[in-house]
């Protein structure tokens, strides 16, 4: 059967973009032929600034090489510019003659600078910039040439400026606002940014309107202005906006209205025709940067491919400048006017300004200018529309990624150099990833992790690449939106996942995933274990617990070590141990021939090193319970000596730790969970740093939750004072059961509530009685019966041949 | 060339695996969701992890250690990954598994 046929007209990043997601979905669906009126395959056009300052080239900066349209069978024209379209015999033809039928057509012809239509527009030395052509003109001007003007103080006027400056010519900018970036910046923060240019040797001059370009034998040799000035120019680049390129698709009878109209699916008003890009006009909107051209894409090409589930909605954009050494962005309503609020950090000295304009407890824009590590952080807020009134008055001060471990102490990237380690866990340097998302046309966080191991084990430099992308991006930079799918196999988030689980009461991986309509016939290894999680957490008792759906941890109840060996921690409730159980230990330490015995950091002893035939006799000698120090489930329940012993205890910590530790086991959760219990307000027991810590004082028991002691120390919030021990296991217990019933899979409670906000735990928890009781019964209900593993695995040790090696 | 018994097929779990030594050598035996059998040196071509541990899906399995995907058809990481493990010929016979084991 032949194929059907698209044609691409526009080989730029949105129509490029665009099939490259098609041919991840639908990869042999069409024919494909693409034409571009360049004479290159598809390049980085947001990198033409820093080829013109020198810092890469053209090479570097092509995205798909002639070697990929032809291992993927993209017939391509370059240096083709389409100049008719026949929608009746559904066919394009271009300058050059050639003519090609299609049954679908893809319109990406972007935009077009715009040319102030003034004498002398059209002399020489007067350029737009837009293209590689652009570029080279521009870097061959500057060897020639003295006298570089730019007209337009925005975003691609001041890198085409900083450009030529380091090119070596004497540059003037000339902006027709009475401060730059007038569409990103506020005014201080304009004449921040002005200042620290001119002290690079950039000349401005403000609140001036050209009126003509005086020219001497056809070349331009000045500017003059409607106040009478003129100043010598022997370059003049013309930055002044975008127009969308829209005339083909007019010309052939297509709706447009200043760009191509398309709804929420990409089409134009012709159903076999899509549009995505700068040419487009979405809901009135045309946009100019490259990340929502990156969504339209994405969306353009799930329709494409038959597989109608894709919806643009239009995208909220955040800029950054790409000037190197400058620090800026801005996202949002970041004026403000009567009816907002604003916090502001000022210091001129220091070059730092930070602006958050806040309306309705949500921040709805924001300027940073000198520091802007935390911009990532508040545009999430903002499009999330996150209430900010527990965090206000820390607001202004950033995420405080200062608790981080692992890379030094930085968090800000402009501060460090390229040999200065980034990912602590996989040894990734600056430098590293900088040339990863440069060479490799890198877009997203997830790119990055892929490409360069960064941020990929521990997660804590995620922030710190975040930072480097959009440095290196610029305006190319999508933040990670809030709600993403689970992983390749489905579209649907967590929660969605999560709901028709328990709409539709899935009891086992392969009836939810043919339920849901997953992608591949078993998921992977990053969707299985979250799914067998929130079956058996949705459906306790009733779900089919998949072993092969859990991470070999879990799967053998024992943690894997580098060298395939693991480790066997058993269960000491409270920490508290005694001489038969430490004699037993010692036994079967000596027996097996453990290589290390260790005491753990949560009060209990660790048999390192056995390997996986032994665990099962290892087990049965013991005769301990599991401490479940593998898996996402309760770890354990640090305590203090407390008032038994302690002259300073008020409390009973140990007995309570016990009892929790007892009254919870076996409890499985969306990550690692930690207790900690301490007699007094000295906390031995660490509790400001565990998901639940509990602290005794005179007259009962404070609960903290949400604290953690690892990649990034958080401090445990106060959710709530309660008299009686019995309380403590109500409070937390139901605390604990919705972070499982809520949470997304390797969630930690401190990621849970920072989504959630403290005041809707205190809510279900603490202010709603009747909901805290069924909470904390559903907890009792799941947990009932709970068997321990390694008896079991004991007794029934023919069912579980797994740990067997068959020899041969 | 000849042909090792190993064991039933249904002594494999279905996405999952078994490891089966030769002399000094882990081989892992998998079976996926299919019931389509490979086996592997049980050594990720990354830091030597026992796939035979990791999570089996598709024709793949995600080493224990660091996650590394690598194809159980022909032991290749995938990318951007690079590394391979050695591949052993497998067949089934009347529900038995058996294996080249002298190459």
């Amino acid at each position: 059967m032949l194929k059907p046929k698209l044609v691409v007209v526009g080989n730029g990043m949105a129509g490029m973009r665009a099939v490259e997601e098609l041919l991840k979905i639908a990869p042999d669906m069409y024919d494909i032929t693409v034409f571009g009126d360049e004479p290159y395959p598809n390049y980085n056009r947001i990198m033409l600034s820093p080829v013109l300052a020198n810092e890469q080239t053209i090479d570097d900066i092509i995205l798909n090489s002639r070697e990929w349209y032809a291992e993927n069978n993209i017939t391509l024209h370059t240096s083709a510019r389409i100049n008719r379209i026949d929608r009746k015999a559904r066919t394009v033809t271009a300058e050059n003659g050639i003519t090609v039928e299609y049954d679908r057509l893809l319109l990406a012809t972007g935009s077009r600078p715009f040319i102030l239509p003034i004498p002398g527009a059209e002399l020489q030395g007067v350029l737009g910039y837009r293209d590689i052509q652009d570029t080279n003109d521009m870097i061959a001007a500057a060897k020639i040439y003295k006298h570089a003007v730019v007209i337009g103080g925005g975003l691609l006027g001041l890198e085409a400026a900083n450009g030529l400056k380091v090119q070596g010519m004497d540059v003037t900018v000339v902006h027709k606002n009475s401060w730059l970036l007038e569409r990103q910046l506020d005014r201080t923060s304009g004449r921040m940014l002005q200042q620290s240019l001119e002290a690079r040797g950039l000349k401005f001059l403000l609140q001036k309107d050209t009126e003509q370009l005086v020219g001497k034998a056809g070349r331009v040799t000045a500017v003059r202005f409607k106040d009478g000035q003129e100043i010598p120019a022997d370059l003049v680049v013309m930055a002044v906006g975008i127009r969308p390129n829209y005339a083909l698709a007019e010309s052939a009878g297509i709706h447009c209205n200043r760009g191509i109209v398309v709804n929420d699916t990409m089409q134009t008003y012709d159903p076999r025709i899509y549009a995505v890009g700068e040419c487009v006009s979405h809901r009135g909107i045309a946009y100019g940067l490259v990340a929502p051209l990156f969504d339209m894409a994405k969306v353009c090409a799930t329709h494409l491919a038959n597989f109608g589930i894709g919806l643009y909605k239009g995208s909220v954009t955040s800029t950054k400048l790409k000037v190197t050494g400058i620090d800026l962005f801005s996202a949002g309503d970041f004026m403000g006017s009567d009816d907002t609020e604003e916090i502001l950090l000022h210091d001129a000295v220091g070059g730092v300004y930070k602006k958050l304009v806040i309306k309705d407890d949500t921040i709805i824009g924001a300027v940073l200018y000198g520091d802007t590590t935390d911009g990532a952080w508040y545009f999430q807020m903002l499009r999330d529309r996150k209430a900010i009134h527990e965090i206000r008055d820390h607001l202004m001060f950033g995420q405080d990624s200062l608790g981080n471990t692992g890379h030094q102490g930085q968090d800000k990237v402009s501060a460090m150099t390229d040999e200065m380690e980034v990912c602590g866990c996989n040894g990734v340097c600056k430098g590293t990833i900088v040339k990863a998302i440069q060479e490799k046309g890198l877009f997203t966080i997830d790119d990055v992790k892929k490409q360069t191991k960064a941020g990929s084990s521990c997660g804590s430099c995620t922030g710190l690449v975040e930072q480097i992308l959009a440095s290196t991006l610029g305006g190319g930079y999508a933040p990670p939106s809030s709600s993403k799918a689970v992983c390749g196999c489905t579209e649907l988030s967590h929660e969605q996942v999560r709901e028709e689980i328990r709409q539709h009461k899935y009891l086992s991986i392969p009836a939810a995933m043919q339920g849901m309509g997953w992608r591949t016939p078993n998921g992977c290894a990053t969707c299985r274990p979250a799914l067998n999680y929130y079956l058996i957490s949705t459906w306790p008792h009733e779900a089919r617990d998949d072993p092969q759906s859990r991470f070999i941890n879990e799967r053998v109840h024992a943690n894997i070590q580098k060298d395939g060996t693991y480790s066997v921690v058993p269960r000491m409730y409270g920490g508290v141990t005694s001489p038969d159980q430490l004699r037993k230990i010692a036994d079967v330490a000596d027996k097996y021939q453990v290589p290390m015995v260790k005491v753990t950091g949560g009060q209990r002893i660790d048999l390192l090193g056995v390997k996986k035939e032994d665990l099962t006799n290892m087990w049965a000698d013991l005769d301990m319970p599991s401490g479940y120090a593998y898996g996402k489930s309760i770890r354990t329940v640090k305590t203090c000596v407390g008032s038994e012993f302690c002259r300073f205890g008020t409390q009973n910590s140990t007995q309570l730790g016990i009892d929790i530790e007892k009254a919870f086991d076996h409890m499985w959760a969306p990550h690692k969970v930690k207790f900690a219990v301490s007699g007094c307000p000295r906390n031995c027991a660490e509790s400001g740093i565990k998901d639940v810590g509990v602290i005794g004082v005179d007259s009962g028991w404070e609960i903290y939750v949400g604290g953690n002691g690892g990649i990034k120390t958080e401090v445990a919030q106060f959710l709530c004072k309660v008299k009686t021990s019995e309380e403590v296991l109500e409070y937390s217990g139901a605390f604990i059961q919705i972070y499982r019933e809520e949470a997304r899979y390797l969630d930690r409670t401190v990621h849970w509530i920072e989504r959630v906000g403290l005041d809707y735990v205190k809510k279900r928890v603490v202010e709603d009685a009747e909901g805290r009781k069924t909470a904390y019964e559903r907890l009792l209900y799941a947990l009932q019966g709970a068997a321990d593993p390694w008896a079991e695995r004991v007794q029934k040790r023919d069912e579980h041949q797994e740990y067997d090696t068959i020899t041969v | 060339m000849s042909w090792t018994r190993i064991c039933p097929v249904n002594d494999i779990p279905a996405l999952g695996a078994r490891v089966v030594r030769h002399g000094e050598v882990d081989i892992g035996v998998f079976r996926t969701g299919d019931d389509r059998v490979f086996a592997l040196h049980n050594s990720c071509p990354h830091k030597g992890g026992p796939l035979s541990q990791g999570i089996v899906y598709g024709d793949k399995v995600a080493c224990p250690l660091h996650s590394w995907k690598i194809s159980l058809v022909d032991g290749k990481a995938e990318e951007p990954d690079i590394g391979h493990t050695a591949c052993y010929a497998v067949k089934v016979e009347n529900g038995d598994v058996y294996l080249q084991l002298d190459k």
